[in-house]
């Protein structure tokens, strides 16, 4: 018989090493779809999580855009792991992010042609703003009502995408379009345009933010009085209490930095590779960012590293979908079975195994 | 050991020796990995707690396993093998009730219940089993000493019918009282059988632990109130903080330098609406709290903590201390401000480190380090370390809320020593406790929360157990008049 003993101390072996096994596990699961699918496992396995690292033919162009991919979900992922760390749960970065890129573009696409140097600086805050303030809604009512702001976040995000479309076909379409939906785009406007740092890679100002708040969320959790409270906060409410943390002003520092890197993550994305407010402006990088902030165990680094797997699958995935022409579905389906397979190994790093005969 | 039928026999020991594993085992909660146990003749192997109760051995928990939605009778019902209609059943309860002098409304519902009565459903549920052997596990904790004697009559009514009882309990005088034989556990041994009555709870407590100890001792005089009092509590009023919590009215109580002021009475009386208004965690409707003649009754837990009012409250891990953060995490907790281990919200945790080990170090903590998670150590163990933490950061007032609360006589009397050394260097400490005896031991006055109102002061000299008794009556009195 398999018995389960809790153990007292979480096993760090463990810990470490699922996430590993995760993925490997995630290979042989996504294998067998991908069989079931009709193409061969192997050869798709391959081209998602090789051919974008070292093929020869792809990787000069692949392995940058998998740091360009990684920097909205690093960034994202690190404002949110903050709340998760506290028991406050955005799961509404998707509608920060776009809210933050309507913000920004809105007062870069109100200047236009004025050329300045502090347009980008205050576009940049003004995406920020925009992704608190999205966010301030579910604190807010949180603390006033004691809503649930799980449902509202993600309700919220609905509302984003509905404003987003508003407002690409209607205040802020280019005037210039011939009547196409969506704004300016901004990589044409010198003053607003977050363009390459290195030539041909791709790599924006957004990889650089993403690498700092990689460290800056290190030195808040590890060396802060602040990331203490969040810490004892996600314990229990009442420890937090007795710690003299104030409960309210935790739920709006979390779900602020939460938007707001959010809302950071969406202006670099717009200033730099997407250019343009459109309908389909919107990815999925904020959902993504919550398996990110999960498979890296809310850890800035690990965060890190999973921002890059999950960057390579996209990668990855958009390879397979035009040479193997696997269903985009599929390839969201895998990293939903990655999220999946984590959260139920985490159960070895609670728990010991023991075998013991039956009497 | 053994067991003879019609005995009541006291199972003591420290925390850890032992005592709940062996009775998890007789009531076929843990597989014994060796040796066996024979009862009636017969090999006796219970797998699990169903063949235990048929077998005739029964069980009344610490905590009760109760629903507060349900009426009696339907807790009992939940837990029965058999299956009785619900007028049988309500009859054998009230018949049942009556033998033993534990009266029943079967059709009450259990959340309106006191502990006391809460206490009597379980052991009547075990009861309608006719078992052989019942064990008890620290029954008196949660009962006024009025009602442990109602309890002690009915459990000598079984003995004398028959039926044996194993008694496991902290409190040595109640075992005098009551046992006729006592098994002393230490480290998972029996270390010796006697007859309790013989032995002054002193020698048990020493038999227990293996090293003589001492009962804890102020140095400095018993204080009679000199000057003005440095704490001040004044019409404190709040509502309650849950639904089975209660409400306090007009809370009032002023405490000297170098006093300890003890507040007795059964948890769930406001002892928790106290605690949390006193440290800040509520804030209260009415009243104020003055430190040094200053109102803190409006302040925060961590301003409260810089003006030199600190806390430790009853539940330790969760409250007073976070059970998966280390030591050294768990030190920084309270003690940030007090012994400045930060600066402009950077952590020093070098600084932290050594604080927590001097903690470690002063207050006998037994951990292999203070990087291990709090949820590690021993629920004594733990509260020395919380203690430790208020108590070195040298507070002008320090509330504690059931100090010795499942800790062994070892911890429990360090503990209180240190409490009144505490008094002793000129602090004013406040302690509430359900347990009588250690009020007496630690206390200058007492005074009782019952009903959510606190009773008259009165100094301990001369106060007995009954006397206590009676102050939970009285207020309980006037909140009926009222």
């Amino acid at each position: 018989m398999l018995v389960f003993e809790r153990r007292r101390q979480p096993s760090k072996f463990w810990t470490t090493i699922t996430p590993v096994l995760a993925v490997v596990l995630t290979m042989i699961v996504g294998g067998i779809m991908f069989a079931l699918l009709g193409k061969n496992p192997m050869e798709a396995i391959r081209t998602i999580f090789w051919s974008p690292l070292f093929d020869p033919n792809l990787s000069a162009y692949a392995r940058p855009q998998i740091l360009v991919k990684a920097a909205p979900l690093v960034l994202i992922a690190i404002g949110l792991s903050i709340g998760f760390k506290a028991n406050i749960w955005n799961i509404g970065a998707e509608g920060q992010y776009i809210m933050g890129a309507i913000f920004g573009g809105g007062v870069a696409l109100a200047l236009y042609p004025l050329e300045a140097w502090w347009i980008f600086p205050l576009m940049i805050l003004s995406g920020i703003l925009g992704g608190i303030l999205w966010a301030m809604l579910p604190a807010l009512l949180k603390i006033k009502f004691r809503t649930n702001e799980i449902l509202v976040s993600l309700m919220l995000v609905y509302v984003s995408e509905h404003f987003l479309a508003s407002v690409s076909l209607g205040l802020l379409r280019n005037p210039d379009g011939i009547g196409f939906p969506g704004s300016r785009n901004l990589q044409q406007y010198a003053s607003a345009s977050n363009g390459e740092l290195f030539t041909g890679t791709g790599i924006h100002l957004g990889v650089i933010a993403a690498f700092v708040s990689i460290f800056a969320l290190y030195g808040l959790i590890k060396f802060h009085r602040i990331g203490f409270q969040v810490r004892v906060t996600g314990q229990s409410e009442r420890i937090s209490r007795f710690a003299g943390v104030n409960p309210n002003l935790m739920v709006i520092f979390c779900l602020a930095t939460g938007g707001g890197l959010a809302g950071l993550a969406g202006i670099f994305e717009l200033s730099g590779p997407t250019g343009q407010l459109s309908i389909d402006f919107n990815v999925g990088y904020g959902f993504t960012a919550i398996i990110v902030a999960f498979l890296g165990r809310l850890n800035p680094f690990g965060m890190a590293l999973a921002a890059l797997l999950m960057a390579l699958t996209y990668i990855g995935g958009e390879l397979a979908q035009f040479m193997l022409n696997l269903p985009a579905a599929a390839i969201q389906a895998l990293q939903g079975m990655l999220l999946f397979i984590l959260l139920s190994m985490d159960f070895l790093s609670q728990y010991r195994i023991k075998i013991r005969k039956l009497a | 050991m053994e067991l003879e039928e019609g005995e009541i026999c006291a199972l003591l020991g420290e925390n850890g020796s032992g005592k709940s594993t062996l009775v998890k085992m007789m009531y076929g909660l843990v597989k014994p990995d060796d040796g066996k146990m024979i009862f009636r003749s017969k090999d006796y192997t219970p797998t699990n707690p169903n063949e235990a109760r048929s077998a005739g051995i029964a069980m009344v928990f610490q905590h009760f396993s109760l629903f507060d939605a349900l009426t009696v009778a339907e807790n009992i019902a939940l837990g029965m093998s058999d299956h009785l209609s619900f007028s049988t059943l309500s009859k054998n309860i009230e018949e049942k009730g009556k033998a033993y002098g534990l009266a029943l409304n079967p059709d009450n519902l259990v959340g309106s219940l006191s502990a006391g009565e809460r206490q009597r459903v379980e052991i009547i549920r075990c009861l309608l089993q006719n078992p052989k052997i019942l064990i008890m596990d620290e029954p008196t904790s949660v009962l006024t000493p009025q009602e442990a004697d109602i309890l002690f009559e009915a459990l000598k009514n079984l003995a004398e019918e028959g039926t044996t009882i194993l008694y496991i309990s902290h409190k040595l005088e109640e075992i005098k009282e009551l046992c006729t034989k006592a098994t002393i556990l230490r480290a998972g041994k029996v270390v010796a059988t006697c007859n309790p009555e013989e032995k002054s709870a002193r020698q048990l407590a020493e038999m227990m632990v293996g090293t003589s100890i001492g009962a804890p001792k102020r140095t400095g005089e018993v204080r009679s109130h000199e000057g003005t009092p440095l704490f001040q509590v004044k019409d404190i009023e709040k509502d309650a903080s849950s639904s089975f919590g209660t409400g306090l009215q007009k809370i009032s109580f002023e405490v000297w330098q170098g006093e300890v002021f003890g507040i007795g009475g059964i948890a769930g009386n406001g002892q928790d609406e106290l605690m949390e208004v006193l440290s800040g965690e509520a804030l209260p409707q009415k009243g104020s709290i003055l430190l040094d003649g200053k109102d803190l009754a409006r302040l925060n837990p961590n301003e409260r903590r810089k003006r030199g009012l600190l806390f430790a409250p009853e539940q330790r891990v969760g409250h007073a201390a976070a059970g998966e953060m280390n030591l050294i995490e768990n030190s920084y907790l309270t003690a940030a401000d007090r012994k400045a281990l930060s600066k402009y919200g950077i952590i020093n945790w070098s600084k932290t480190t050594s604080f927590s080990k001097e903690i470690i170090c002063h207050f006998d903590v037994r951990t292999p380090g203070s990087e291990n998670l709090a949820q590690s150590l021993s629920g004594g163990n733990l509260q020395k370390f919380v203690i430790g933490r208020e108590i070195l950061q040298n507070p002008e007032v320090l509330i504690v809320n059931q100090p010795t609360w499942g800790v062994d006589a070892a911890a429990a009397a360090s503990i209180r020593q240190k409490l009144m050394d505490l008094a002793d260097q000129g602090a004013v400490v406040v302690v509430i406790s359900q347990d009588i005896d250690e009020l007496l031991e630690v206390s200058d006055y007492i005074s009782v929360l019952s009903g959510g109102r606190l009773s008259r002061e009165r100094h301990v000299k001369g106060l007995s157990r009954e006397d206590i008794g009676l102050m939970m009556g009285a207020s309980q009195e006037l909140a009926l008049e009222a």
